[in-house]
């Protein structure tokens, strides 16, 4: 009974030092993103003769990705909530449910970028197209970085159960999704609708 | 008991079912908003420029209180180094944006340098 009091406050306070800790990471993330999005909004014009923003971008396809990321997001909050109620089927249920809707939004994404190669529209056919890729393509790379932990917890989870350890991988988780979609809103208003204005 | 266990398993999360469901429909509105305003051609020009950013902007705040959860009860760090990194983009973005179009402002008009090189070419270069 004393063991357990006197563990239970370092516990949070490991708890809240990495939560701080993987929140300062987030930023600088942040940091990166801003860079890529000063360069997209710099080199946007510069489509040396190939197509712009309006030529190529389908809004309508994006939407539906957008939308699957979006609720990715919801699920994963939802995964949190049962994460507090310690309810294991509930949390395999919405951390799987989040893992294939953002693989089906990695999916699309990887898909768009497969029919603009395919049309020639590589990213060496402009500035305007470099700085595309570069960005969302960046936000692509975190989105499977995003996946493999998902994948990774869901298997340690199903194995061996929720453990204090599992519990704080999955609040820093869910940090890093929810920081994803909303990189994913300011791609979708700036490089998307933004672009066929 | 139960206070107990409510205390210890939220240490910094005060998420609920509500907010993240508020969060989620506000979210999807303030995406529908925009999308079809573009899509419907509805708007052009300044006022377009506006409602993106606006909705975009309230969109990262709807995200960021509901479903982050900034500012929350010892969160104050967290939102310090937020504060600061919002300093830093605004440097540079701000900054980047400023000093390349003053760049392209002076920038000898391209007609200029092919008259230029026309002319050059003329003389026998």
């Amino acid at each position: 009974m004393i063991r357990t009091t006197s563990l239970q406050p370092t516990v949070h306070e490991d708890e809240s030092k990495s939560t701080l800790g993987f929140w300062i990471y987030l930023m600088t993330d942040c940091i990166i993103f801003a860079t890529l999005f000063a360069v997209y909004a710099v080199m946007q014009n510069n489509t040396f003769g190939g197509p712009g923003g309006s030529d190529i971008f389908d809004i309508p396809f994006v939407l539906i990705e957008t939308l699957l990321l979006l609720t990715s997001s919801y699920t994963m909050g939802l995964v949190l909530l049962a994460l507090h109620r310690r309810d294991l089927s509930q949390i395999k249920i919405w951390l799987g449910l989040t893992f294939m809707l953002g693989a089906a939004f990695l999916g699309m994404e990887l898909y768009e970028f497969r029919h603009l190669i395919h049309e020639g529209h590589t990213w060496q056919q402009s500035g305007f197209l470099s700085a595309y890729f570069t960005l969302v393509g960046t936000h692509g790379l975190h989105i499977l970085v995003g996946l493999l932990w998902i994948a990774v917890l869901l298997a340690i989870i199903l194995r061996r159960g929720l453990s204090a350890s599992v519990r704080k991988r999955l609040l820093l988780l869910s940090l890093f999704w929810h920081f994803l979609d909303i990189i994913w809103i300011f791609i979708f208003t700036i490089v998307y609708l933004a672009g066929v204005l | 008991m139960n206070h107990q266990t409510t205390k210890t398993t939220t240490p910094h999360h005060q998420g609920s079912l509500l907010s993240y469901t508020v969060g989620f429909i506000l979210s999807l509105v303030l995406t529908i908003i925009p999308f079809f305003a573009v899509m419907e051609g509805l708007i052009a020009g300044p006022s377009a420029i506006l409602l993106l950013t606006g909705c975009a902007l309230a969109q990262l705040l709807v995200q960021l209180f509901l479903f982050l959860h900034l500012g929350g009860k010892g969160q104050r760090l967290n939102l310090m180094v937020f504060l600061f990194m919002l300093l830093v983009v605004i440097i540079l973005v701000v900054g980047t944006l400023w000093i390349m179009n003053n760049l392209h402002y002076n920038m000898v008009p391209t007609e200029q340098i092919d008259q230029y090189m026309s002319e050059q070419s003329q003389k026998g270069f």
